[in-house]
């Protein structure tokens, strides 16, 4: 029997009803959506459902942004064309400038050498890293984040840094074989350590979806100025130390805010530092090598080096084997019989009693006891330390 | 001699259909990482011109189903959390279905104050969410940037309801 042939055939439910029905399905499962979404964590989430949407729309993106590419790389060569002379000005004078600081840089660099040679500082190898195109741009207030050129095929990973020519721009937060996902500095999910240049003073940087991210938990008088330089700290790991981020600026709900440097320009092309942790900055061989492997491979002694060990080895066997000795003998020795208290017995439980404790009274045994004879007067002076000047008798 | 009378027939197709898969070009349009004079494009949420005019259009199951489908598309098309527009669109569309009835055949200024009440809803409600999710609340300055732009779309939604309400009692 076919259904409208039942009982419910006269039964018309109104469309509103229905569609009422799906909405609300609808809601209770975009909020089991959120609720089993791990945003801003280095978690997993829907990883791999991203994952799989940015390799489907990544080509789409990539399509879409080339004649934007190709236009913007026309324009500026049209300008250059128009303002080669004033640019050829610019730069002379720039160069003029710039002379005077890399001779500066040059000896600071010399200085530097020797004093980490010196102090046997142990500087961070190179990092390296792979350069790619931002293909797709997402500036919500809920969501800033980038659609990248470059995947686990280049070798990008969940946490590397990512900068444009001017500083640092955020880190990737999800990766495809292809794309990659990054997040910005100013999403709301960014957290980002950072210090300021100037007064090493440390902060947390907060994205807030504006185009100036906010800084945290600064501390102490005058440990911002406006103008600051603020750079990557490296606490924690996430990021090495040192990369530019931009200058310190007062907002206008009276925060400090960091204008980016990489806000100077459209960041289109950025470059991935294939950095993990501070893991990655050791040399995980010597890391991982036997204690005192390296002693395997050193020359044997000579003769009057071996005389020398074996005299001082001898000489340490020796003290020790009498250490113990007299160790054993003080131990032999019976310890001294105990001294009976004939006075204050009568009077101890009283002052228990007195002072409310349930301690009996055999456990203080100095009440009786006759104190010893103090010193001559030569023999404490003698000894006794030189007392402070000013100080009271 | 009877006349050959073509019939148009206006199917979920025309009005939910070809409207979504508008705003879903759009939206990737829009998200070129493309800059003039210091200044992005603009990026509006195209999906609540569908959750206001559609309600106010007919009710149906799918056109739910279909704002859901937009919404999934948009956090993971943007990089947000999973399931925030999803839920913003279709509190949008359950509200606006609740009180269709009374807001049939209202004057056009009318529909554009309740368009700027359902778009503050959606972005209160994202708002709400993201904050508490993520323990920081987003700048209420970058909101509006996103809900400026979002607000003008109202004719779009205007249009939609104009060129597909046909006034059907059967739906009222």
């Amino acid at each position: 029997m076919a259904f409208r042939d039942g009982p419910f055939e006269n039964i018309k439910v109104p469309l509103a009803w229905t569609a009422a029905v799906v909405v609300v399905v609808g809601i209770v499962g975009a909020a089991m959506l959120l609720l089993g979404d791990s945003r801003g964590s280095q978690g997993e989430g829907y990883a791999p459902a991203r994952a799989g949407f940015e390799t489907g729309a990544a080509p789409v993106g990539g399509v879409l942004s080339a004649p934007v590419r190709w236009t913007g790389n026309a324009v500026d060569y049209v300008k250059g064309y128009f303002f080669a002379v004033s640019e050829n000005r610019r730069l002379r004078a720039e160069i003029v400038e710039l002379n005077a600081w890399r001779d500066e840089a040059l000896a600071l660099k010399n200085i530097n050498g020797r004093y980490e040679q010196m102090l046997g500082v142990k500087t961070e190898p190179p990092i390296p890293m792979v350069t790619g195109l931002a293909i797709t741009d997402a500036r919500g207030p809920f969501a800033r984040s980038r659609l990248l050129n470059i995947g686990a095929a280049k070798g990008a990973r969940v946490g590397n840094p990512v900068l444009s020519e001017h500083g640092l721009v955020g880190r990737i937060m999800g990766v495809s074989a292809g794309n990659s996902r990054m997040l910005l500095l100013t999403d709301v999910a960014s957290r980002t350590p950072v210090l300021v240049e100037r007064t090493d003073a440390r902060a947390m940087l907060t994205g807030d979806g504006s185009g100036s991210p906010r800084l945290d938990y600064v501390r102490g008088q005058g440990a911002v100025q406006e103008g600051d330089r603020i750079m990557t700290s490296g606490d924690g790991g996430g990021f090495p130390r040192g990369l530019p981020i931009g200058v310190a600026a007062k907002g206008v709900d009276g925060t400090w805010r960091v204008k980016l440097f990489s806000d100077r320009t459209a960041i289109d092309y950025v470059r991935v530092l294939l950095f993990q942790d501070f893991s990655q900055l050791a040399d995980q061989n010597a890391l991982n090598a036997p204690p005192l492997a390296s002693l395997a491979a050193a020359p044997p002694p000579t003769p009057a080096q071996a005389a020398a060990i074996q005299d001082v080895a001898t000489r340490r066997a020796a003290a020790a084997a009498a250490t113990a000795e007299r160790v054993r003998a003080a131990n032999a020795v019976p310890p001294p019989a105990p001294v009976p208290a004939p006075v204050a017995t009568a009077t101890a439980p009283a002052r228990t009693q007195a002072t409310g404790t349930s301690r009996p009274a055999a456990a203080r045994p100095t009440t009786a006891q006759p104190r010893p004879a103090a010193p001559p007067p030569a023999a404490a002076t003698a000894d006794a330390e030189p007392a402070p000047a000013g100080a009271v008798e | 001699m009877r006349r050959a009378i073509t019939v148009r027939v206006v199917g979920p197709l025309q009005w939910i259909v070809y409207p979504a898969l508008s705003a879903i070009a759009v939206t990737v349009l829009l998200a070129i990482p493309f800059r003039l004079f210091g200044l992005n494009l603009p990026e509006p949420v195209f999906p609540i011109v569908l959750a206001f005019a559609w309600p106010l259009i007919r009710p149906s199951m799918l056109a739910p189903a279909v704002l859901f489908g937009l919404g999934l598309f948009l956090d993971l098309f943007w990089g947000g959390a999973l399931g925030l527009w999803p839920l913003s669109l279709l509190a949008v569309y359950g509200a606006i279905l609740l009180a269709s009835n009374f807001l049939a055949g209202q004057a056009t200024i009318v529909l554009f104050a309740l368009y700027v009440a359902s778009t503050g809803f959606a972005f209160f409600l994202a708002y709400m969410i993201t904050t508490l999710s993520l323990g920081n609340a987003p700048s209420i300055l970058a909101v509006l940037g996103q809900v400026v732009p979002t607000l003008l779309l109202f004719p779009l939604a205007d249009w939609l309801i104009q060129r597909f309400d046909d006034a059907d009692v059967r739906f009222r």
